[in-house]
């Protein structure tokens, strides 16, 4: 006569499937909600970030403006608007500056590979003359000590309110004082040569259009 | 499952430090400790994401390590972490734009750093609340600590200052190398083997004295 | 053409996945001495890189562009069901490759260069064949690491160190002397004009 059954061994069952969707679609929707929530907190405070990083940059390179315009390159004109297919993250822009209501400069993104990675520059630019205004680097990535004098160098710096583009450079010592001349910082010349290579590429690209909209300003 | 094996709570905060140390004993989240440390504000800031991460995950993990099913557990944490990656994430580019933007994308791969689901797996689902936080909290220290004195070497041997302030005269010529990419490799493969001395010196000292009361008890992994 | 042949390139060799970029460096460093286990590592990397990048564009044109802050959690789901999925794919097709893998496939999920990779690729904002000639150059640049640490490493058995550096500490400057020698590839592209 056998006793009542033994109780079955406890093994740990396999939870259902409805408990382990349930599971993590609750923590998802709780994840949700916190990213939700932190992403209100901190998106005006990014976005006026980059904006004054933007506009600092804006600054430097047409000397101090008092404001200025976005206008983004669509097809072969410049526009206010944005456009179709695009969005302001990944439009091409350009930027007008005015002092006093009048135009002083177009600011545009230049970039190009340097010696380690892309580098990427804005600069300020006066189609009528051809002249540009001022450079300032966005984003390099250049060997430090070297590559990286592009932005510490502040002699290498100055050279670009004086020139006139499309530029060419020249080793210290070496130019015959033409206006398109830019002297390369020695020791880091490829990291230079990437500069006016940028610089040269895109103002070919986009100069034109530049021009073409400076011509309807009111003067 | 006697309670009396678990080492006292302060345990769990200092083994995080040296013994335990994420990095340096356990050889985990080597990326961050790598490509961050070019300067000691950047290796602050990882630290204190990392912080921020596993304190988040550890505390919450823990809470609710009952009603997570052991088929989703993985998953579950990996969610968790990657939530509060995404805050810290956001929280950093919104307050320190520049230190974000030296960190890059070595931020949003703490979600794969083996030390955060390192301790979810092996601790903070096994263990209550208040000793996850001990546990988080050493292992933070630890990681910070480590970080930071490889950041302090990198820059001040690679760029003449700490934090930004020159350490050296104007005459210093930076060793450039190491706040490139193999000095990093260069500078905690030395700490790595000082580390590994002390350890060795440590031992045979250990042998030849007798064992002292109160060794410590190797946790259970 | 040029740039696409640019962007692998310089993930390959210029700015190499592991010796530059610092990802991938968990089986970069726990790696055996075995050539063999590497080069199919690198192989199971570049094949789950590839996919990524494809998920990855899918992603950040059609889903994403409403909800970017859920971009981290998104990009980890997809790696780790593409990890998934690719186990039991390759379970099916060919045990053999499967028994030699191991353990090594379900490790490819928390390996930084997958989800750097895609993180990467979003920040420089590539586009489809950008990003997979991105995905192809990082995962031939992280073979080729792999390798080589492999081969050296199979070296430094027999080396005659002291006992205290028989660890990751000689493992990590052997790195770092392999990351020095590949910064001689900088300005491998750079124009002359």
């Amino acid at each position: 006569m056998t006793g009542p059954a033994p109780a079955p061994p406890a093994v740990p069952k396999s939870a259902s499937a409805l408990r382990l969707i349930g599971t993590l679609g609750g923590f998802g929707a709780l994840a949700g909600l916190l990213i939700v929530a932190a992403f209100t907190a901190t998106q005006p405070r990014i976005r006026a970030n980059k904006a004054a990083a933007l506009a600092a940059a804006i600054g430097e390179v047409l000397g101090a403006p008092d404001r200025y315009d976005t206008l983004y390159v669509s097809g072969d004109a410049l526009s206010r608007d944005l456009p179709t297919g695009q969005t302001a993250e990944t439009a091409e822009a350009v930027y007008l500056g005015w002092r006093d209501s009048l135009p002083i400069g177009y600011a545009v993104v230049a970039s190009g590979s340097g010696f380690q990675d892309n580098i990427k520059l804005l600069i300020g630019y006066d189609p009528a003359t051809s002249r540009l205004i001022g450079m300032t680097v966005l984003e390099s990535k250049e060997t430090p000590g070297l590559g990286d004098k592009i932005y510490k160098d502040t002699t290498f710096g100055a050279q670009f309110s004086q020139v006139t583009a499309p530029l060419v450079g020249v080793k210290t010592g070496q130019g015959t004082g033409r206006p398109n001349e830019l002297v390369m910082i020695t020791g880091a010349t490829i990291s230079s040569r990437a500069v006016i290579k940028a610089i040269n590429t895109t103002l070919e690209r986009v100069g034109p259009l530049l021009l073409a909209h400076q011509k309807e300003l009111p003067q | 499952m006697s309670p009396a094996r678990k080492p006292p709570p302060s345990q769990e905060l200092i083994k995080g430090i040296w013994r335990e140390n994420p990095v340096l004993v356990q050889l985990l989240g080597l990326c961050p400790a790598l490509a961050v440390t070019n300067s000691v504000a950047n290796s602050l800031a990882m630290s204190a994401a990392v912080l921020f991460v596993l304190l988040g995950s550890s505390l919450l993990v823990s809470m609710v390590k009952r009603i997570v099913p052991g088929d989703v557990r993985i998953s579950t944490y990996i969610l968790i972490i990657a939530t509060f990656v995404t805050i810290a994430d956001m929280v950093l580019e919104a307050t320190v734009p520049l230190v974000h933007k030296e960190l890059g994308a070595f931020v949003a791969l703490i979600v794969v750093n083996c030390i955060i689901l390192g301790r979810q797996e092996a601790f903070a689902s096994k263990n209550s609340v208040g000793r996850s936080l001990l546990d988080a909290i050493g292992m933070s220290i630890g990681f910070t600590l480590t970080l930071t004195l490889m950041g302090a070497v990198r820059e001040v041997l690679g760029n003449g200052t700490f934090l930004g302030h020159p350490v050296f005269g104007p005459s210093y010529e930076p060793w450039v190398i190491m706040i490139l990419p193999p000095g990093g490799f260069l500078t905690l493969g030395c700490i790595l083997l000082v580390f590994s001395w002390l350890k060795r010196r440590g031992e045979a000292r250990a042998k030849t004295t007798p064992a002292v009361a109160g060794t410590v008890v190797r946790e259970a992994a | 053409m040029g740039d696409l042949i640019w962007i692998l390139v310089s993930a390959a060799v210029v700015n190499n996945f592991t010796l530059a970029m610092f990802l991938g460096l968990c089986p970069f460093l726990g790696v055996s001495g075995k050539v063999d286990t590497a080069l199919r590592m690198g192989a199971a990397n570049i094949f789950v890189m590839v996919l990524t990048a494809l998920a990855v564009w899918v992603l950040n044109t059609f889903i994403l562009p409403f909800a970017p802050y859920l971009r981290i959690i998104a990009f980890i789901i997809v790696i780790a069901s593409l990890v998934q999925i690719v186990e039991m794919a390759i379970k099916k097709l060919s045990p053999a490759l499967f028994r030699a893998l191991g353990i090594y496939l379900p490790l490819i999920t928390t390996n930084c260069a997958i989800l750097g990779l895609a993180i990467f690729s979003t920040n420089r904002g590539y586009g489809l064949l950008e990003g997979l000639f991105f995905a192809v150059g990082g995962g031939i640049g992280l073979t080729i690491a792999l390798v080589l640490m492999a081969s050296m490493r199979e070296t430094l058995e027999l080396a005659d160190v002291p006992d205290f550096s028989k660890n990751m500490g000689l493992v990590l400057i052997l790195a770092g002397a392999l990351s020095l020698a590949f910064m001689g590839f900088a300005g491998l592209f750079s124009s002359a004009a």
